[in-house]
């Protein structure tokens, strides 16, 4: 079992991320995330699917996936074939501020994006790993509410999606 | 609005006509019902068949194009009328059985509040279609039913299903037909790749015992004078699967017979002693491995395909040949060496001759009292046309009929293979014979299944479809019974049929009918049958406990098929 990202490449036609994830539910397959976004040619959608499983498995869910009418190529690559980001958003009361606080927003590199009389809202971009990081030492400061995004991700690979779309 | 504007309905029948549908099977019910009031218009042209349930309907269409290699239609109305054409959908796409479903929907105002007989048929039937479509505009529907016609039919085909939206069945449009050809998502041909097609045939030229197995891709593909070909030339034994059955003619002289739980001795047993196994057209189902991990593990596999994702799914070959297999089997047949191999062949005949003995004989010329299903298919095959269409339910009389059943022709086999739909038999009957009415159709089904869609006597009698039914009657449901006696300790549970008089039930249709109980009448009443001029019942009370057999256990590997 490792992780691997999927790259679907589609039309966007209502439906199509339906159809994609009842391959996984098939199979019994949990979708770590999951992100959804027009590429930059119109019309066609850029889906990123993170999963864990097994590399003969991710080969038979990508060929399904590219078996789809509407899904015009699917790819997979293991973590070091791509880069990739994902974002979090950490909620803090107000009261919790202090000198310690300041110190681990700098070590991490993160931003405040929002201030409210009650809370900061704080933004860090990164790996899965980073942001959990700084989500366990924020339990410590009365985190509020926390949300993380899926991953969004480039392949390294020299292959531009207009070749596949003809 | 301009004069050449036509109303959704109406387009959904001339598009039905400009993709050359001829005969389509249905049901009416309000969300559908302009389209039914628009096929008023034009049953000179577009016939339609009432069948008596949803269901029935879907199994005709596909009864229909597995005979006629066209796409099947049907049309149904929303809410109960879409669910009921699931099963269906599900077994055309197990099958890839082209077929394009055409559902009402409620008005696009409804959708999603729940209203009357509003059902998300797009979302219930995605995992079952090749594709599917909601149509919400009068404008989307001509292009809808072309791509649909485009996708059922190419590449490996399957069952798509168009929902329409009452508003635009009943809003004006204009109609300007134009053929789907193509689109950019959607890669249809794969072209064969020379150097897989070398290293095939290096495998293939080096081999001791090479063994082939075809299935139903060569059908689909329209490959059955290239396998017949690439076997002649080459003298690699072939066997047949559930649904292959009819590529190759059964006297050819390299068919040694079929693969699978209830297939022949030989074939399933041999697979595990050759040494370079070629699948043509065939997803290595799990009624034809047995046990994976034990199934031609010392063979190299050679993979004849054009779905790419069946490649490597469940046997992982030493060589992929993508593509049709019309194209690879002629490319291939080029390449490789005239041969014969009759060491190899003796030992598939030296099984064969055991099975024969063993189990074929007492099923075909049995000696005891009571009648076999085996010697009813016998005595079919001695009148039967020799293209003739068996179309056959789900149980122990299917799997006795396909072994028996001389199959000379393509496109005379129509079962329900992948999805093993009881009640499919009856309706498929229909279907395939309202392609050809002067073709002998056979529909050969158990006490079971008729029953799941009897009702569709109704629709033989309204078409006079003449179809030759031969119910097999043992008053048990007859596969789950020999499991239940040789896996569950012969604990009979919920298995044992009190059944009706079908006979009358048969004459109630006014279909003729006949009850054969004992051998000295059987042979007269299959005659009768295949000559009458019109639909017929023919019920054969059967030995109530008999088993089928050569098998292979579920868990068991192929080489432990047994005859007893």
């Amino acid at each position: 079992m490792k992780r691997y990202t999927i790259f679907v490449i589609t039309e966007n036609f209502i439906g199509i991320l339906n159809r994609i994830t009842i391959i996984f539910t098939r199979r019994g397959i949990n979708i770590d995330a999951l992100t959804a976004s027009e590429s930059r040619l119109e019309g066609i959608h850029r889906i990123t699917i993170e999963v864990t499983a097994s590399e003969d498995t991710v080969i038979q869910l990508v060929n399904q996936i590219e078996k789809i009418i509407d899904v015009i190529k699917a790819f997979y690559h293991e973590d070091e074939s791509v880069v990739y980001q994902e974002i979090a958003l950490y909620k803090i009361p107000v009261s919790r501020l202090d000198g310690g606080l300041e110190k681990i927003i700098r070590q991490h590199n993160a931003k405040i994006i929002a201030a409210e009389p009650d809370f900061v809202v704080l933004e860090l971009t990164g790996h899965k790993e980073q942001t959990q990081e700084l989500l366990e030492i924020l339990k410590g400061y009365g985190l509020l509410e926390f949300a993380r995004s899926g991953r969004v991700a480039v392949a390294k690979r020299m292959l531009t999606i207009d070749s596949f779309v003809k | 609005m301009k004069d050449s504007m036509i109303r959704g309905a109406d387009i959904v029948v001339r598009s039905l006509i400009a993709e050359n549908a001829e005969i389509i099977f249905g049901y009416p019910g309000g969300a559908i019902m302009p389209v039914y009031d628009a096929l008023h218009d034009y049953h000179d042209q577009l016939r339609h068949v009432l069948t008596r349930h949803e269901q029935g309907a879907i199994h005709a269409a596909q009864g229909y194009a597995r005979v006629s290699g066209k796409v099947g239609v049907c049309i149904a109305t929303s809410g109960p009328g879409a669910t009921n054409l699931i099963t269906g959908l599900a077994d055309a796409q197990i099958d890839s059985t082209p077929l394009v479903c055409i559902t009402g929907q409620v008005a696009s105002h409804l959708l999603g509040t729940d209203a009357f007989q509003e059902t998300d048929v797009v979302g219930i039937s995605m995992p079952a279609t090749k594709w599917n479509i909601q149509v919400r505009r009068v404008e989307d529907i001509a292009p809808a039913i072309a791509k649909g016609f485009y996708i059922a039919k190419s590449g490996r085909p399957g069952p798509v299903l168009i929902d329409i939206t009452k508003d635009a069945q009943t809003n004006f449009g204009e109609f300007n037909y134009s053929k789907c050809l193509g689109f950019r998502s959607y890669r249809t041909h794969i072209p064969v790749e020379k150097s897989a097609i070398q290293e095939a045939a290096f495998l293939i030229n080096m081999a001791k015992r090479p063994y082939l197995l075809f299935g139903q891709g060569v059908v689909l593909g329209e490959a059955e004078e290239e396998l017949k070909a690439f076997l002649d030339k080459s003298g690699i034994p072939a066997a047949s699967t559930l649904l292959g059955s009819g590529a190759l003619s059964e006297d050819h002289p390299n068919y040694v017979g079929k693969l699978g739980m209830h297939g022949n001795y030989a074939p399933n047993l041999l697979t595990n002693q050759c040494d370079v196994l070629i699948a043509v057209g065939m997803r290595f189902d799990d009624r034809v491995t047995g046990d994976l991990k034990r199934y031609a593990k010392q063979a190299k596999v050679i993979h004849l395909e054009l779905d790419p994702a069946e490649i490597n799914k469940i046997v992982k070959c030493e060589v992929a040949v993508l593509g049709s297999c019309k194209d690879s089997l002629s490319l291939l047949a080029d390449a490789v060496n005239v041969n014969a191999y009759p060491d190899w062949m003796a030992k598939f005949q030296e099984l064969a001759d055991q099975e024969n003995a063993t189990v074929i004989q007492p099923d075909l010329k049995p000696t005891k009292a009571g009648l076999t299903m085996g010697e009813v298919i016998h005595q079919i095959n001695q009148y039967k046309a020799d293209d003739a269409i068996l179309v056959t339910d789900v149980g122990q009389h299917q799997m006795i009929a396909w072994r028996y059943f001389n199959y000379k022709k393509p496109r005379t086999q129509v079962t329900s293979g992948g999805l093993g739909t009881m009640g499919f038999a009856l309706p498929a009957a229909l279907g395939a014979q309202m392609y050809d009415f002067s073709r002998q159709v056979v529909c050969v089904v158990g006490d079971g299944g008729i029953q799941m869609t009897i009702q569709e006597l109704g629709t033989i009698m309204q078409t006079k479809a003449p179809v030759k039914i031969v119910l097999l009657n043992n008053n048990f449901l007859g596969m789950v019974r020999q499991w239940q006696q040789m896996f569950f300790d012969k604990r009979y549970s919920f298995t044992e049929l009190d059944n009706p008089d079908f006979v009358k039930i048969a004459e109630a249709y006014n279909i003729q009918a006949q009850k054969v109980t004992e051998r000295g009448d059987l042979q007269e009443a299959i005659e009768d049958m295949l000559i009458h001029d019109g639909p017929y019942f023919l019920e054969v009370v059967v030995e109530k406990e008999d088993n089928v057999f050569p098998m292979i256990a579920t868990g068991c590997s192929v080489e432990e098929v047994r005859l007893s």
